[in-house]
């Protein structure tokens, strides 16, 4: 009996190691330049659920526009200029998901978006084990107290986030107040230069009318 | 093209036991991808990619392509490079963190078969893991030789150390982490401290956007009132001079 290996182009084999039950969740920190777009894909198969979290950490207005679309090309989830969001999802159908990160609206700045795709649940501790025995007392406690550290770290994560946007707004702001009170200081030097010249300017066209009308 | 079902069979098992990394992206042939890590110090990082390329004869992606290399280079946070090397189509990259903060991964084709290049796409599989996701606990459990339990406690016992480097590197009192955590309950009283500084957080960025609007808000009525003044100076001389018969 003979198996073709890629029949119309689609290679049946690409799905195999997906069927081993544990698939890894990917956690990444991109930088997206200004009018640009980003895209990223992964094989899933039907029925496995899936969290797409982003948020962008420094640039500009901190947004960016994120699009979701299942293999057939439907738009499953579509946002324009967003900070922070999550959306959860059960895969439909077998195939390439894609979801895409925009900055095309910027003109100059660069944008640093971070992303956790999870899809599945964590592989097993043990993957030989077999699950006839339930587990005991205390290796429920420690399941439950791995779930709620992955939470706490998870957390985490947002907070560092949010702290590397925060200081990125400051230096911002920073520098934009530093030249904003260099510009301020030279309209008031020039302000006050043309103002004295201005008065002198005053005075010397009295004394050439006095002057004309003395002779 | 056919596979007899033995040898379907081998595939199988193959692709059963190679590793997937999962999510993928296309790239250019110039250019540069940039990964960043905020990580604490002394974290290891593995990063794990594999590339295909677009072939026009069959329309697809080939599963593998000898002589296709990616450059890989890493910087610490002080901008200083501590990996710059060539990999072949399928790499395996690794590093430890000496100093805590922005670690950036970069990287680009090197590719040596600039013809087949024609078609423009570079399919990157890509996987980094940091921290205590390196840890192969399998291995760890046949190299030490524990129980089930004693795993999934050592599983924790990792897990609590990246959250204290973690905190650590943000600067929050190690103390009040070792009191929650010997205290014995464990995962809540850690969410509820981390809320109290979420808190805190929230509080610090409105406080700075109201700052910011105020700085915004000050400046222009600041250029405003230099204006007007400097113009009603102007005017208020010049009549005074013209009433003097100065002018």
């Amino acid at each position: 009996i003979a198996v073709p290996l890629c029949p119309g182009g689609r290679c049946w084999w690409r799905w195999a190691f997906l069927l081993c039950g544990w698939v890894l969740g990917s956690e990444l920190t991109f930088e997206l330049p200004d009018n640009a777009k980003q895209c990223f894909y992964e094989d899933i198969i039907i029925g496995t659920k899936c969290t797409l979290e982003f948020q962008v950490v420094t640039g500009g207005h901190y947004d960016v526009d994120c699009r979701l679309e299942d293999p057939d090309g439907t738009t499953l989830y579509k946002e324009m200029k967003k900070q922070y969001d999550s959306f959860t999802f059960t895969a439909g159908k077998n195939g390439t998901y894609k979801f895409c990160f925009s900055n095309e609206f910027s003109t100059f700045t660069h944008k640093t978006v971070y992303f956790d795709f999870q899809v599945g649940d964590d592989p097993p501790l043990f993957p030989n084990e077999n699950r006839v025995t339930a587990l005991t007392q205390m290796e429920s406690a420690c399941v439950s107290i791995h779930e709620a550290l992955k939470s706490v770290i998870d957390y985490q994560t947002h907070f560092r986030l949010r702290e590397a946007q925060g200081r990125s707004r400051a230096e911002d702001l920073n520098t934009r107040v530093a030249f904003w009170s260099i510009g301020e200081a030279l309209i008031l030097l020039v302000v006050s230069i043309s103002q004295v010249v201005l008065l002198r300017s005053f005075f010397s066209d009295k004394k050439t009318t006095m002057t004309r009308v003395g002779s | 093209m056919v596979l007899s079902v033995p040898a379907a069979a081998v595939t199988l098992l193959v692709v059963w036991i190679y590793p997937s990394y999962a999510l993928y992206f296309h790239i250019g042939e110039t250019e540069k991808k940039c990964f960043i890590e905020e990580i604490p110090d002394e974290t290891m990082v593995i990063g794990k990619y594999r590339t295909q390329l677009w072939d026009k004869q069959t329309g697809s992606f080939l599963p593998s392509t000898p002589g296709l290399g990616m450059h890989v280079e890493i910087k610490d946070p002080d901008t200083k490079i501590i990996l710059s090397r060539q990999y072949g189509s399928d790499g395996r990259f690794t590093f430890t963190s000496h100093t805590p903060g922005e670690h950036q991964i970069c990287l680009h084709s090197n590719s040596t078969k600039m013809a087949l290049f024609a078609g423009g796409k570079l399919r990157v599989h890509l996987e980094i893991q940091v921290g205590e996701h390196t840890n192969n606990y399998p291995e760890i459990a046949a190299k030490d030789k524990l129980t089930e339990l004693q795993l999934r406690v050592r599983q924790l016992l990792d897990q609590v150390e990246q959250i204290q480097k973690e905190q650590n590197y943000q600067r929050v009192s190690k103390e009040a982490i070792r009191g929650v955590v010997s205290s014995g309950c464990s995962g809540l009283r850690l969410t509820a401290l981390l809320f109290v500084w979420q808190y805190r957080e929230e509080r610090f960025r409105m406080t700075s956007e109201s700052t910011n609007q105020r700085v915004l808000w000050w400046s222009i009525a600041q250029t405003f009132i230099l204006i007007v003044t400097g113009i009603w100076q102007m005017r208020h001389l010049k009549s005074f001079f013209e009433a003097k018969k100065l002018v």
